[in-house]
């Protein structure tokens, strides 16, 4: 089964500035990527050049086998983008409905009452883009990325102007789609988020990719901290497979233990590190 | 149902459920009902004339009032064919508007092309039906038709829709009010030079006529609005004929065959131009 996204040494420059500068990357089916960076990172150029919005300078993008920007690879995905606006005068089922023709779904009413009750817009239906709010329209575009059951879901910001219930939502659809075996690139300034629901992270940072793996792995040791009763020691070096050895060697020497914690980064501290700003 | 029938159906209802068409149409009714009004009271001051001159004073009244009408629907009709186009692309594109689209298996030419048959429809029709009630308007209040009315009227709807087709084409380049400004300055030049070649015909000064000509390759909606405005008198001969052609409507050019043959291939040249454009352009 080919990747649902596969980068080779994919390169786009504007001029003289380097957006990407040879990105390798490859996104398992059903798997939920996260894509941090700073702003300028090259995160929306490379959701761009997978969605064939815009070209590569070099390298190759393939989507479910196919080059990025052919027809195939066009209809294996669904794509919100961060700054996006939809027809003002189009009704949410009107919009889906527009999207099932574009995209040539057979789905009719029933994919477009799923989608919107997948996004807790089914009481919107007939509402007109124009009468929604920012949350909301955000929550239309991913009910409209998702028409005609894409392989490969590119979401750029799909939770900036949610509050915090619109965001669950948007975690547990996530943790659903991947379910459903359909792979997510999620694009997020939102560590949390991306921490909560993504199987694996990459961080870019000036065009290239300086760190990626699971939160886990990206999440370093930071020692053990013991709480005794000459106050708290700290182990900067230890592990978690250590504590049994220093907790016995404490007692042995006397000393009364009240608690251990293990202390490890967060993948903000783990961004942070990657990106120099630490 | 293909793409490109998809997308021009989308931009048809777009057209309809824009502002700018309420805009037009109120316009266009305060139009011919003023015109309506001129026609008659002009009609009824030349019957109080009198007929003491060799001169058709029906045929004089009717192709002029008939001329002003088709330059108020060519104006209109541009200005409905530039809004309708001026931010198809780069305009949509900043807005946020197209991506969602073009992300499709649709395909970028479909697209285009989709978006410039629903303009030109709308265009079209609007243009036809405004000059139709204007050819009405001038024959039951004066009796007086057209010699070649179809012909003139077909001269007018496809020079609008040559005006959609360059601001389409300008929408791939410019933002939405740069295109604007652009077309309409395009459109001012084309008229402009259309008169230029008028007096440079009646003063016989070459350079003059070259202009026009020049122009009118370049800018072919104002050489299909002469031709449309030369058929409305096209039959007429004699004195009044000669009078016509000096009036500011009617002293238009004839256009040949030839002048459809290049509207065809320049709408042809102005579309794979746009497609490969849009083709390349980033997103």
């Amino acid at each position: 089964m080919p990747a649902a996204l596969r980068c080779d040494s994919l390169a786009k420059r504007y001029g003289a500035t380097v957006a990407l500068g040879g990105v390798d990357l490859e996104v398992a089916p059903g798997e939920l990527l996260g894509l941090l960076g700073p702003n300028g990172a090259g995160k929306s150029t490379l959701t761009k050049i997978a969605c064939g919005l815009v070209r590569a300078t070099d390298g190759r993008a393939e989507v479910e086998g196919a080059p990025a920007g052919s027809a195939e690879a066009r209809a294996a995905i669904g794509y919100l983008a961060e700054l996006f606006r939809f027809p003002d005068w189009l009704t949410a089922d009107e919009l889906l409905a527009l999207h099932q023709d574009l995209s040539g779904s057979e789905g009719g009413p029933n994919e477009r009452s799923e989608l919107l009750e997948l996004v807790g817009l089914a009481d919107a239906r007939d509402t007109k883009v124009a009468a929604m709010s920012k949350g909301m329209q955000q929550r239309l575009g991913i009910a409209q990325a998702l028409v005609g059951s894409p392989r490969l879901l590119m979401l750029d910001e799909p939770t900036s102007a949610l509050d915090p219930v619109g965001r669950r939502v948007v975690r547990d659809l996530l943790r659903e789609l991947r379910e459903r075996g359909i792979a997510v690139v999620l694009s997020s300034h939102l560590l949390s988020e991306v921490e909560l629901v993504c199987d694996r992270v990459a961080i870019l940072l000036g065009g290239r990719i300086v760190a990626q793996g699971t939160p886990d792995e990206l999440a370093q040791p930071r020692g053990v901290e013991v709480e005794t009763g000459e106050g708290v020691r700290s182990f900067p070096e230890a592990t978690r497979d250590q504590v049994p050895a220093i907790v016995a060697e404490l007692v042995q020497s006397g000393e009364r233990v009240y608690g251990v914690r293990i202390l490890g980064s967060t993948l903000e501290d783990a961004y942070l590190e990657a990106v120099g700003a630490a | 149902m293909s793409s490109a029938l998809i997308v021009a159906r989308y931009a048809l209802r777009e057209a309809v459920r824009r502002r700018v068409i309420l805009v037009v149409v109120f316009l266009t009714v305060c139009f011919l009902a003023l015109y309506a009004l001129g026609c008659a009271v002009t009609f009824h001051e030349v019957d109080a004339l009198g007929d003491g001159s060799q001169i058709d004073q029906r045929v004089l009244t009717g192709s002029t009032l008939l001329g002003l009408a088709m330059f108020t629907t060519l104006f209109l009709g541009a200005v409905l064919a530039v809004f309708l186009t001026l931010g198809a692309v780069r305009g949509d594109a900043e807005r946020g508007l197209l991506q969602p689209l073009v992300v499709r298996p649709v395909g970028r030419t479909s697209l285009l092309l989709g978006r410039f048959a629903g303009a030109a429809a709308v265009c079209a029709l609007y243009v036809a039906v405004m000059y139709s009630a204007a050819v009405l308007i001038t024959g039951i209040s004066g009796d007086w038709w057209p010699d070649r009315g179809v012909g003139a009227g077909i001269g007018l709807v496809v020079a609008v829709v040559v005006i959609a087709a360059i601001s389409l084409l300008g929408s791939i380049f410019l933002s939405s009010t740069a295109n604007g400004i652009a077309v309409f300055m395009l459109f001012g030049a084309g008229l402009a030079a259309g008169l230029l070649g008028q007096i440079g015909d009646a003063l016989a000064v070459q350079t003059l006529q070259d202009v026009a000509k020049v122009s009118s390759w370049l800018l072919p909606f104002e050489a299909l609005y002469q031709a449309g405005l030369h058929g409305l008198t096209a039959d007429t001969s004699g004195i009044t004929g000669v009078i016509v052609q000096l009036g500011p409507f009617g002293g238009a050019q004839e256009a040949g065959s030839g002048l459809w043959v290049w509207t065809v291939v320049y709408l042809a040249l102005v579309g794979a131009g746009a497609r490969a454009a849009f083709a390349r352009r980033d997103l």
